[in-house]
This record gives C-alpha cells, structure tokens and sequence, in this order.
C-alpha cells in the first residue's frame, strides 16, 4: 500500500470511530425518548393533568398535585440557589484570591459531587428534623445545594471571560468595584449565566433522591410550604414500585411529562442564550 | 532646559543609559510663567513586588494642554498614567511611594475618595472597551453611576458628550443599538465621551488610538487637539509623529526614569540628552 493511501484509510477508520462514539452517546438518549413516549403516551390525557391521584384501587385520576408540587419546589431552590450562587460566583471571580478562593471553589466542586440521596439526608437534618416535618422548604433547600454549586462555578467562570478592561472601563469612570462586577461585567456574561441557572433547574428539576425525605410525598394538593409536598419524580417512584397496573400506566405518564418538562428547559435555555448574546453582540 | 532624575539614593544607577545628572529641580516643568499645574508628581515611585518600574518621577502637567509620555516598550510610561488616577491600586503586591498631587492635594494621601478621584481623573484605554450596552447607556453609565444629573437631563448630557467626540452625527439615528456595532474608531470616540460625559479634570489617554488604521487614527488626533481647550490631557503614544502633532510638552522615559521633558517642539529638534535624540530619530525602541 503506499503512503497517502495508507493515511487515508487510518483518517478514514479515526473518523469512522468518532461516528461510532457519537452514535453509542446518542442511541441511549433516543431509546429513552422512544420508550418513554410509547409507554407513557397512550396514559396521557387531559384528567392526568387536571386530576387528583385517586384512592387505591379506583383506576383514573391524575398528578396535577404532583406538577404543581415539583414547579412549587423548582421555585423556592431557585430563590435560595439563584441569588446565593450567583453573589458567591461574583465573589470569586471578583474579589477573591488566594487560598480562602481556591477553598471555595474545591468546596463548590465537591459539593457538585456529593451524592443527590447525601444531599437529602443533610437537608432532612438541617430542616426536618428540627420541626418533626417533612416541608415543602426542606425539599426546595435540598434541591438549592444541588443548584447552588453549579451556578456559582459557571457565574465564576464566566465572569473570568469577560475581558477585564471593562472592569477597567468601569472603574476609571467613577464606579465601585461592587457597581463594576453588578453593572457591568455580570451583565455582560449574562448570557452564559443564564444557561448555567437553566442547566441547573434542568438537573435539579428530575432529581429524587433530595426530596424522599425532605418534602416527601403528598396525595392532595396544596400550596403550602410547611407541608409535604408531592412531586411528579417521588409520585413517579412511588407509582412505579406499587403492584398496581394502573399505577404503573400513571408513572409511565409521569414519566414522559417529567422528561417533557426537561426538554422544554434546556431548548428555553438554548432560546434564552441566543437572544441575550444576540443583543451583545450588534 | 532639562529635567532629569537620578532616581532615589538607593538604587543603583547601572541600569540608566548616559544620563548627565544635575540635581534635580522642582519640576516646574518647561512651562511658560503663569500656567497652572494642574496634575504633578514628586518622586514618584513604583513597585510590581520588587520589581521596580518606576524610579523616582517628578513631572507636572500644565492646565489645558496636552503633556505626551514617550519612551520604548516596558519603560513604565503606561504604569505613570496608571498612577495617576490610581488604577493600579486594583493590581495586587504593588506600592507606590512618592506624591501624586492634583490640585495640589496629594492623591494617595489619606482620605482620598478613590471613586471621586477617577470620576476628576478621566481615562481612555489603549484597547476600546465600550460596555455591551446600547450607545446611550455607554456614555450614560458614568453620570448614572455618579448621579451627576438628574434622569430626565441624561440625553442632553450624553449628547453634549457625543458632540464632544465628534461622534453625535455618526451614532444619532442609532442610540439604542449596541455599542458593539460600531467600528474601532467610533468605539474608541465613544470610550473618549464616556470618560468626557462625567466632566473629568484631567484626561488620560493610553495610546488611545494604537489599534485603529490611520484615518482612525487622524479623528482621534483632532479631538484631542480640540479637546485640549477645555482639558488637561496627559497621552501616552509610540507614535513619535502623534506626539510631535497632538502635544505641547513631552516627557521621555527610559527604564522606569524620567530622561528629559520640555516643550515637545525642543525635544523633536533640539533635545538636551543623546540618548532622546537617539529614540526619536528612531536608532532604538
């Protein structure tokens, strides 16, 4: 064989490779939409979204709760975790330096490690176990130190984007240094910032594990904090290790609102970011 | 007449080029009787660490007119510049020693209101950095910031700016667009009425347009030849030729020294040390 046909053959087999990993990425992520979508499709209807779950054994109902309970607890974690990770991001990229920062940032990335069900016990001890309740603030916080991490190193690393002549450009016309990083350069790297809160409402929003023993389970409806609170990911596991065939259509159904949810999060984040960095950049 | 300086007694001369020493006289400055100094520096000095990068400046800039700062790469004149308005304060491990005296008060002295300082001590950067705001919100963000006027006059403060730069026919139709949109020349003029719009005292200006083509370049020349009526403008430039045409004083630094400073027409024909005329007929630098 000569040389460049040699070459060519080995750049055709690399690029085959890199096919083939691309494929074995994907072919997961299709098999789930597909299952999830044929099993859980035919379940949907319009009650599964305006129902109570009904007592055991009576077939029907629906999770209305259950939808209403997890945007309830997406939204007390993202009023903890949206403000705390940005501010401590602000902080690191800004002001910090050192040891005390390169603490900060090793802590963030292990508490972005720490097993979800971890997360869950330490909240359980933080903000059940005080009150002898299970809450629906007790799941939000759970779910906030998941978020809290994730938001603060991409407010960070990309704070560290931006170039610093603005800050310069800011501060030589009178600004503070806090006016400075809120004024300007968190501004400026809001788009990426944005991104960075959805992927971590994305993560949060199909995690179970933090709210089985913090905001726990509820077959009614309510809106009040202090309360357990239901889920559509707890209803979903619950339903789904029931002995019930109703049940089991129901967390199927849950299932696929749950992954719709997700999807709608990230293709909004990817809208979102293109919009922002749209206005920035003409 | 010749300004030089040996530097503070105890560092070591080795590293100044053939530098006839006089003792050093106050720095007056080469200015014609009855001009205020408006900015001045005594002894000043500078440290990255231990690095020092300046040795000891002493240079006064006279009111309403422009001092250029010229010298080879690395000879300090940006980190001078920098001094002035105290933005090397934001870089860590450095230290400053000597007085920087604006209007006579000593700006490094204790209650010096930093924020206040930079707000009379305008600044426009070598690289434009227009904020990724709208044209108006650029120009208006130093007088929000400060709360120089009232809401409802912003527009015509940012319009007197812009007219200021020489910008306001270019950018009036399209306010509310992104700064980003501009060309190199129009964002650097815009940077120039950013720092403008908050009335500084004194402007400073880091080889404000050593990144623009030379018609670029040729606007910026004459607004600062313009804007020397009203203000007191200090530029740092490599452009031998921009220094002769924008200013009437010029300072040459060397190796973090002041080498010589005079009228800028006697330093480019007839400069007391070898060693300036040797810069400016382009033998080295």
């Amino acid at each position: 064989m000569t040389q460049p046909s040699r070459r060519r053959l080995l750049s055709n087999v690399v690029v085959g490779l890199c096919g083939g990993a691309v494929l074995l990425a994907l072919v997961p992520l299709a098999l789930v939409f597909f299952y999830v979508i044929k099993q859980g499709f035919s379940s949907l209807n319009w009650a599964f979204f305006t129902q109570m779950p009904k007592p055991v054994g009576e077939t029907g109902g629906g999770m209305a709760n259950a939808m209403v309970g997890t945007l309830i607890l997406i939204g007390i974690a993202s009023a903890i975790a949206i403000p705390v990770g940005l501010i401590a991001g602000v902080y690191l990229s800004e002001y910090a330096g050192g040891k005390f920062a390169s603490a900060v940032r090793f802590t963030a990335d292990v508490l972005n490690g720490v097993p979800s069900i971890v997360i869950g016990i330490f909240a359980y001890g933080l903000a059940v176990l005080p009150v002898h309740r299970f809450s629906a603030l007790a799941g939000g916080l759970a779910l906030s130190f998941m978020m809290i991490p994730i938001i603060t190193r991409t407010t960070e690393e990309l704070l560290n984007l931006v170039p610093s002549s603005l800050r310069e450009g800011a501060l030589a016309l009178g600004a503070t240094r806090a006016r400075a990083a809120f004024g300007v350069m968190v501004p400026a790297a809001l788009p990426g910032i944005m991104t960075g809160i959805l992927v971590a409402l994305a993560r949060i929003s199909g995690e179970t594990a933090p709210l089985l023993f913090t905001s726990f389970n509820n077959r009614f409806f309510t809106a009040r904090l202090d309360q357990p609170i239901a889920s559509l990911t707890v209803q979903v596991y619950t339903y789904a290790i029931s002995p019930y065939d109703d049940w089991h259509r129901q967390a199927w159904a849950g299932a696929l609102v749950l992954v719709a949810f997700i999807f709608i999060f990230s293709v909004l984040a990817r809208i979102v970011t293109r919009r922002l960095e749209r206005m920035h950049r003409t | 007449m010749t300004v030089t300086e040996p530097g503070s007694p105890s560092i070591p001369m080795t590293t100044v080029p053939e530098v006839s020493s006089p003792p050093p006289p106050r720095p007056a400055g080469p200015f014609p009787a009855g001009l205020k100094t408006r900015m001045e520096t005594r002894r000043l000095s500078f440290f990255y660490g231990k690095n020092q990068a300046l040795h000891g400046i002493s240079l006064a800039i006279p009111e309403k007119s422009v001092t250029a700062l010229i010298g080879p790469s690395g000879c300090g004149k940006s980190t001078y510049l920098r001094c002035l308005n105290r933005m090397n304060d934001i870089i860590p491990n450095t230290r400053v020693e000597g007085e920087v005296l604006l209007d006579g008060h000593d700006i490094y002295g204790p209650g010096t209101d930093v924020v206040d300082l930079r707000r009379r001590v305008g600044m426009v950067f070598q690289r434009s950095n227009p904020f990724p705001k709208s044209i108006f919100e650029n120009v208006a963000y130093g007088l929000k910031i400060n709360g120089l006027c009232r809401h409802s006059e912003l527009p015509e403060r940012v319009e007197k700016a812009l007219r200021a730069s020489a910008l306001w026919d270019e950018v009036k139709e399209r306010m509310h667009t992104s700064a980003l949109g501009l060309s190199g020349g129009q964002q650097q003029r815009l940077c120039i009425a950013r720092a403008l719009a908050v009335e500084p005292e004194v402007l400073l200006m880091d080889e404000p347009a050593s990144a623009l083509d030379p018609i670029a370049t040729q606007k910026i020349e004459e607004l600062i030849y313009d804007l020397k009526r009203d203000y007191t403008i200090a530029i740092v430039t490599h452009n031998m030729q921009q220094a002769a045409r924008v200013s009437e004083y010029t300072a040459f630094f060397m190796l973090g020294r002041l080498v010589e400073h005079d009228r800028t027409e006697k330093i480019f024909t007839n400069p007391g040390q070898k060693i300036t005329e040797d810069y400016i007929t382009g033998r080295f630098g």
